[in-house]
C-alpha cells in the first residue's frame, strides 16, 4: 500500500469538554494522482479533518490520532517541521479567495513567496517562475503587478492554486474552492484542478457539499455526518449504489438538473434503532 | 391575455461608477438594460444569472425598494410605480420577499412571534389574540411549533430560520412572494425541505413567486417559466423546459454545461 497520506484514528473534541466528538475516529488514506472528495453538511468535520492534516487547528481544540505522510508520522512535529512540509510539500486552497490573500501585496509578490522561502529562488530566476505559474493557472503573466481587489473572484482563486502548486507539493487540499464561485467559473477551476493533478501527480483531498462537484471531480469519495465516516468507495460506487442509509436519503435530497427526481425530504428515521 | 399578476416592461436602472483622479470621471453601468418579465398567478417564475447578472436589482427595483430609472411595473392590475406613498405601503401587503442569509435576515433581539407578526401590527389586521393566533397557525403551517414564538432566532438552525423567515413573509397572506436564493445559504438536506414546502405553500395558498436564484437544479424542480440575465439584460426566456431542452442563446447553453456533475457523464458519452 504506497499511500502519500494516512490518517489513523483521528479524534478532535474541544480541548474543554473532551466528551464532544467533533471528529469520531476519522481513518482514510490518500495515493499519488487521486482526488479524494470529502462530502458532508456543515458541521459534519469534513474540514476539521482537513485541516488536522496540516495541524492548523485552532488551538482550543484537541486532537489525537495518527498523520502518515510519505511514510513518516507528523502528527507529532513540531511548528518549525511542519512550516517546511507547508507550502513545499502541502498545498492548501481556501473557499474565500479574497480572505486569504493579502489586500496590500501584490499577486506576483504573493505567488513568489513559497518559492522564495522553500527553494531560496531569487531575482530573475523567481520572476520567471511566477509568470510560468501564473500562464500554468491561466492568468496573463503581465499581470503580476495586480492587487487582489483588481481581479475578479475566479482570477483571484486562480492566484491561490497558482501559489498552493508553486513548489509542486504532494499533496493538495482544497476546502470548497468553488463553492463562492459563479457556475461557470467553478466549472473552469474544477478542469484546472483536475489537469494539474493529473499532470503534477498530485493527491488531492477535495472537500464539497455538492454531490454535483463530487461526480465531476473525484476518483474517491468519503461521506461524513456528525464527525464520523459513514461511508467510502469509489465515486460511481458511492453515487450509483450508496449502502449507507445516511448516503442514500443525502443523494435523495439533491435536485437533478434533468428534474427527473423526485426531491425527497431529509430522512433520519435510520437513525433511530428499531 | 394570461392572468398575470407581475408583469413589468422596459425596466431600466444606470449606476455611474467614479472613476479617474479625484472620481471626476465616471462610466454608466446598465444594472437592469430594458428588462421586460411577465409572472401568471400562481406559478413560479425563476430568474437566473451569474452574480452581477441585476438579478437581485431587479427584484428590489420592482418592489420599489431601490428606485428604477424608467419602466414600468403593472401588479395585480395596478401601476405599481405610480402608487403614492401610503397606497404603496398597502400595495406592499400583497408582495412579500424571503432573503438568502436567515441569519442576517431576522433580527437577533426579537423574538420570533414578534417578528412574524409585525407585519400584522403594520397593517393594523386583527387585536393581540387574533394576531397571536394567526402567528402560531403560521408557525404551524410552516412546521415549527406555537412555543417558538416566545425564542429568538439564535435558538434555530439555519433550515428553521429560514421557515421563519419564510412565515413571516406569508402572514399577511400576500399574492406575491419575492424569493432571492432562499436555498442558496442551507446545505443541501434543508435545501430539498425548504423546497419542498414552497411548493406546497403555494398549492395551498395560490402564490406566486419570482424566484431569485444561480443555482440551475434548483430552478428545474421549482419554476414553471424561466428567465435568464446576463449583465443586466435579458438573453432567453421561456418554460423550464423549453430552456433546458433546446436552449437559443449561446449564454443559457453555457450555463446549463456548467452545472456541476455533467463533466464525467459528458466525457464517458
Amino acid at each position: 500500500m504506497n499511500a502519500l497520506l494516512r490518517i489513523e484514528g483521528l479524534n478532535i473534541t474541544p480541548a474543554r469538554s473532551p466528551e464532544r466528538k467533533l471528529v469520531n475516529n476519522v481513518s482514510l488514506s490518500l495515493a499519488r494522482g487521486k482526488t479524494t472528495c470529502i462530502v458532508g453538511e456543515s458541521g459534519s468535520g469534513k474540514s476539521l479533518t482537513a485541516l488536522s492534516v496540516m495541524q492548523l487547528l485552532s488551538p482550543q481544540l484537541h486532537m489525537q490520532g495518527k498523520v502518515f505522510f510519505q511514510g513518516q508520522d507528523i502528527s507529532q512535529l513540531n511548528e518549525s517541521a511542519m512550516q517546511h512540509l507547508r507550502g513545499r510539500q502541502m498545498g492548501m486552497i481556501f473557499q474565500e479567495p479574497m480572505t486569504s490573500l493579502n489586500p496590500v501585496l501584490t499577486i506576483g509578490f504573493q505567488i513568489g513567496e513559497p518559492l522564495q522561502t522553500h527553494l531560496g529562488l531569487k531575482g530573475s530566476a523567481l520572476k520567471q517562475k511566477v509568470a510560468d505559474l501564473l500562464q500554468q493557472v491561466g492568468i496573463d503573466p503581465g499581470r503580476a503587478n495586480s492587487y487582489p481587489d483588481e481581479l475578479s473572484g475566479g482570477q483571484r482563486q486562480r492566484v491561490m492554486i497558482a501559489m498552493s502548486i508553486a513548489c509542486e507539493p504532494a499533496l493538495l487540499i482544497a476546502d470548497e474552492p468553488t463553492t463562492a464561485l459563479d457556475v461557470t467559473v467553478q466549472a473552469q477551476i474544477l478542469r484546472l484542478l483536475d489537469e494539474l493533478k493529473n499532470r503534477m501527480q498530485m493527491a488531492m483531498l477535495f472537500i464539497t457539499h455538492d454531490f454535483g462537484v463530487v461526480a465531476d471531480i473525484a476518483d474517491e469519495v468519503i461521506v461524513m455526518f456528525r464527525g464520523e465516516i459513514v461511508e467510502t468507495g469509489s465515486v460511481s460506487q458511492v453515487l450509483q449504489s450508496p449502502q449507507h442509509p445516511y448516503t442514500k436519503a443525502l443523494l435523495a435530497c439533491v435536485p437533478d438538473a434533468e428534474g427527473k427526481k423526485v426531491l425527497q425530504p431529509m430522512n433520519y428515521g435510520w437513525l433511530i434503532p428499531a | 391575455m394570461p392572468d398575470c399578476i407581475l408583469q413589468a416592461h422596459h425596466l431600466k436602472k444606470t449606476y455611474t461608477q467614479r472613476t479617474g483622479a479625484l472620481g471626476l470621471a465616471g462610466h454608466q453601468i446598465h444594472a437592469l438594460d430594458d428588462v421586460s418579465l411577465q409572472l401568471k398567478r400562481g406559478t413560479t417564475l425563476a430568474i437566473v444569472g451569474e452574480s452581477g447578472s441585476g438579478k437581485s436589482t431587479l427584484a428590489r427595483g420592482i418592489l420599489r425598494l431601490l428606485p428604477l430609472d424608467s419602466g414600468e411595473v403593472i401588479f395585480d392590475g395596478k401601476n405599481f410605480l405610480a402608487l403614492d406613498k401610503s397606497a404603496l405601503r398597502s400595495a406592499r401587503r400583497d408582495i412579500q420577499m424571503i432573503f438568502q442569509d436567515p441569519f442576517a435576515s431576522l433580527n437577533p433581539r426579537m423574538r420570533v412571534g414578534d417578528i412574524i407578526g409585525e407585519g400584522l401590527v403594520i397593517h393594523s389586521i386583527g387585536d393581540a389574540r387574533q394576531r397571536q393566533n394567526m402567528v402560531i397557525q403560521i408557525l404551524e403551517k410552516v412546521g415549527l411549533h406555537a412555543d417558538d414564538t416566545q425564542k429568538y432566532p439564535h435558538q434555530f438552525s439555519g433550515g428553521q430560520r429560514q421557515r421563519i423567515g419564510i412565515a413571516r413573509a406569508l402572514i399577511l397572506q400576500p399574492k406575491l412572494v419575492i424569493c432571492d436564493e432562499p436555498v442558496s445559504a442551507l446545505d443541501v438536506s434543508v435545501q430539498a425541505q425548504i423546497l419542498l414546502l414552497l411548493k406546497q405553500l403555494q398549492q395551498e395558498m395560490g402564490l406566486s413567486y419570482l424566484f431569485i436564484t444561480h443555482d440551475l437544479r434548483v430552478v428545474r424542480h421549482i419554476a414553471d417559466e424561466v428567465l435568464v440575465m446576463q449583465k443586466g439584460k435579458v438573453i432567453e426566456q421561456g418554460s423550464v423546459e423549453s430552456i433546458y431542452n433546446a436552449p437559443q442563446q449561446n449564454y443559457t447553453r453555457q450555463l446549463l454545461n456548467a452545472i456541476p456533475g455533467q463533466a464525467r457523464r459528458a466525457a464517458t458519452a
